[in-house]
Order: C-alpha cells, then structure tokens, then sequence
C-alpha cells in the first residue's frame, strides 16, 4: 500500500455560494432567534387557532428568556421587530438564492439527495455507530455527506427554513389579507404564531448539534473549511 | 492563555453589545428600519389596493376581547364627554380638506355602514375576533374633499399617555380609502365601551393593533407627518420606534 499514491491531503470542499450563504444564514439566524426571544417576552403564551389572547387559553407558557439570549440585550419589542424584519429579508431571500443556485449548480442533486438504500435501519445504525466512534466520513468517498448530515441539512433547507418563514408570514395582517391561504396551512394566526415558535425550538436544537459536532470533527479544520473551502481530509 | 471558553464568552458579550450599539447608532439602525420599507413595498407589491382582511363568521369571534393601550381617556373633558353620552362629542374633521367639518355621533350613526368581523393582531403576538361597525373613512373624508395635497390622515386621540402627550396615528391614503377602513362606534354589536376608545375607534385592519387609534376626536388631513408630534406618524413610532407601516 505504500507504494500507492497518497490520496489528496486538503481538497476542496464547499463551493463560494454555500460558504457565502453559510455565513450570511448563520448571522441572519442568530440575529433573527435573538430578537425573536425579546419578541416572545412581549407574549409570553401560544395558542392554536386563529385568536388568542388570554393565557388561560394558552397550550404553551413560554418561558421569559434572558436578555444575555435577547436582541436587543435590554427589553424593546420595537427594537427587536426592527431587528427581526429585516433579518426576515436576508433569510428568505438568502434560502430562495441559494437554493436556486445549488439547483444549478447541482450541489443539491449531487451531495443532499438522500438515496434510497441511505434510509434502510441497518445503514441508519452503521451511521448511528460510526457518529458514536466519532467517524464521520466515509473513508472511501470523504468528501460526501454521511446519511444524518444529508437528513438534517434537507430537514433544515427544505422544512424548517421555509416553515419558519412562511409561518413568521403568515403572521403578519397585510399578508393575511394578501395570501389568506398561508395563514390557513398552518390554521390560523395563532397556530402559525406556536408553530413558528417550534421552528425556532428546532432550528435552535439543530445549531447546537451542528457546533458540537464541529467541534467533535476537528473545528479548525471544519470552520477553515467553511471559509476558504480548503479541507484536510481526516487520516482512517 | 486565551482558552475557548473565554473567547466564547467575551465573543457573546462582544456580540451582545455590539448589537444593542448597531440597533442605537446611524448607519445600522437606519439598515436595519430599511426592513421597514422593503415588507411596505412587497406587501403594497402583491396585494391589491382594496384586497380585504380576512372576515370571520359571528361564532368565531372572541369570548372575551381584551382591552389594551389606554383603558381610558383620563381627562376632565373626556370625562364631560363620557358622562354625558357623547352628545356633545364632536368629530372634527380639518387639515387639507376645503369643507371642514365637526361631525355628532347621531350623525356617523345616521351615515351608511359597514360592519365587520376581524382579527385584530396586536404587535406583542396575540389576536383577538371581534365585530366592528361604523361609516367608511373614506365617506368622511369625501364630504371634507380632501385636497389634492394631502398625503397623509392622522387620528388625534384624547388619551394621554404616560410622558403626558395625546395618542395619534396616522395612515396613508391607500388605507384610508380601504374599503374596510371604518371609524368604528360600535363593537360586538353594543356601543364602543370606554375601554375599547369610545366614541370612536379606528378600524384599518391590514395593520396592527396600535394603528387602530381609539377615542377618536380629530382627523386632520396633511402632506406630510413631519410636524406632527415627534414627526414619524403616531405616538409608540415617536415614543418607541415602532414601525409606522404596521402590515408586518
């Protein structure tokens, strides 16, 4: 074996565009569940259903956050509405661009699409095996996604982005009368309100996995790689 | 040695402050309340002029209606005013119109009416149903005959808030001449009670809660909002910095 050619030491691994969006999303995110958690302490309460105003009606009493998780850190939910729509923007134009553009180019084609052998119980419990030996790459093809990594970025880009947006839509009035059949997917202003709130409670759950496995792969390597696209790949 | 944990903490502090210093400062406040104008311009972009807020069936309409803002207008003339029925309540109608007018609740009453069944969304998240009934603006401002200058109606209230100045609003002319558009009297069929702004309300119910001005005495037509109070068309936009477009 030592004879052979050793394979690539760094390879490139994230295109321009995903970088770019990568960053832009993740600030446009953090921005967004910061002032989101002030605007939640304006209403402490969700409720399903199209009204809802009085807590005894509540499904769900919110805990009030704290303002080191706030934007802005005092309590202003005018600042924070400021700072939510126009985050709001970046994150949905951000997705839209991005997602048209790794259509394009094929990055979703080629390294998201979950095949179908991918989802058999025994490959999830190789993979779920591999994670616990804190193996996260295939030896033979490294550069590709394991089968979690392609479940929770496909769950991410095309379930909870666009429902955190469109439900975060459907909760404003002129879009309730522009599109009333977005307010009606979710049932309601007020359901769209609570399933907005999950959305966040997922996005939130997705970020802290996503940074410790970073961290667990080896987070200069990683965080390099999400910003020149250089790569190191891991030694077997 | 610097370790991750300390770089992690003073990263989120720095992140923290930094925030609230780009929200207060120039240039990032005045990127961030961009966002303002951009929902303002795609909402205006895909819905029509006269594209109607969602209406609701008379069971769906909210068991208790919760009162919000100022539960009164704590002021000896409103009180006047209150006790004696609101006969002697006059709207006024001034500004850039030709015909000046002060108008009797017997008279808004007498005027063709609308009556609707709306969500009202506040801006702290919750939402109630509850029926609305009272001449369209539009009618009001047609019999004052509006001039071709104004740009703008504001709402003087006789609330005074808590730094002592009157409430207003104000509204463009896209939604004063909705069709939804009311100066509401009545509220689930009854009289507006005092804490829901009697005598009168306003009802434009493509935006949020703190547009719809309560204890209406005034409407006055104008160009621009700069003279006005703090000049950014209603006292939490002044006050707070609320958004003045409240579609979003």
């Amino acid at each position: 074996m030592d004879e052979d050619a050793p394979p690539p030491k760094t390879i490139m691994r994230h295109r321009l565009v995903t970088r770019v969006w990568h960053w832009i999303n993740a600030l446009a995110v953090l921005a967004l569940i910061g002032s989101g958690l002030t605007i939640s302490n304006a209403h402490k309460f969700l409720y399903w259903g199209q009204a809802g105003a009085n807590p005894r009606d509540a499904w769900l009493h919110v805990p009030r956050w704290p303002s080191w998780a706030t934007i802005p850190s005092y309590y202003s939910l005018s600042a924070a509405r400021t700072w939510h729509l126009f985050f709001a923007l970046v994150l949905a134009f951000g997705l839209l661009a991005y997602l048209i553009w790794s259509l394009a180019n094929r990055h979703i084609q080629r390294d998201l699409r979950v095949r179908r052998a991918e989802l058999k119980p025994a490959h999830l419990i190789a993979d779920a095996r591999a994670h616990l030996d804190l193996r996260f790459h295939d030896p033979e093809n490294p550069a590709a996604y394991n089968s979690f990594q392609k479940l929770s970025y496909v769950a991410v880009l095309f379930v909870l982005l666009p429902l955190v947006i469109f439900s975060g839509l459907a909760l404003s009035p002129g879009m309730d009368a522009a599109w009333p059949w977005l307010t009606d997917i979710f049932g309601g202003r007020q359901s769209a309100r609570s399933v907005h709130f999950i959305c966040m409670a997922l996005l939130t759950l997705f970020i802290v996995v996503h940074l410790a496995l970073v961290i667990l792969a080896g987070p200069l390597n990683e965080v390099r790689s999400m910003i020149t696209g250089k790569w190191k790949v891991p030694e077997a | 040695m610097i370790t991750r944990r300390t770089l992690l903490v003073t990263g989120a502090a720095g992140l923290l402050t930094g925030c609230d210093s780009i929200g207060r400062s120039g240039a990032g406040k005045s990127i961030l309340e961009s966002g303002e104008d951009a929902h303002r311009f795609l909402q205006r972009s895909i819905m029509g002029r006269d594209t109607l807020a969602r209406e609701f069936r008379a069971d769906q309409m909210s068991p208790r209606f919760r009162v919000n803002g100022s539960a009164t207008a704590d002021t000896p003339e409103y009180a006047a005013l209150s006790a004696g029925k609101f006969v002697d309540w006059r709207l006024k109608i001034d500004g850039l119109v030709r015909r000046p007018l002060a108008i009797s609740l017997a008279q808004l009453q007498a005027m063709p009416q609308r009556a609707q069944i709306t969500r009202h969304d506040c801006v702290e998240g919750w939402s109630a149903i509850g029926k609305w009934q009272g001449p369209h603006l539009s009618r009001i401002l047609d019999l004052a005959q509006l001039k071709p200058e104004a740009k703008f109606i504001v709402f003087h209230c006789a609330d005074r808030m808590g730094d002592g100045s009157a409430y207003y609003e104000s509204i463009d002319l896209i939604d004063a001449y909705h069709p939804q558009t009311i100066l509401a009297w009545a509220m689930n069929d009854a009289p507006l009670s005092t804490g829901h702004g009697a005598p009168l309300r306003l009802r434009v119910e493509r935006q949020l809660g703190y547009k719809h001005a309560k204890f209406v005495m005034r409407i006055e037509a104008v160009a621009s909002l700069a003279g006005i109070g703090g000049g950014k068309g209603g006292y939490w936009e002044d006050s707070n910095g609320y958004q003045w477009y409240a579609g979003i």
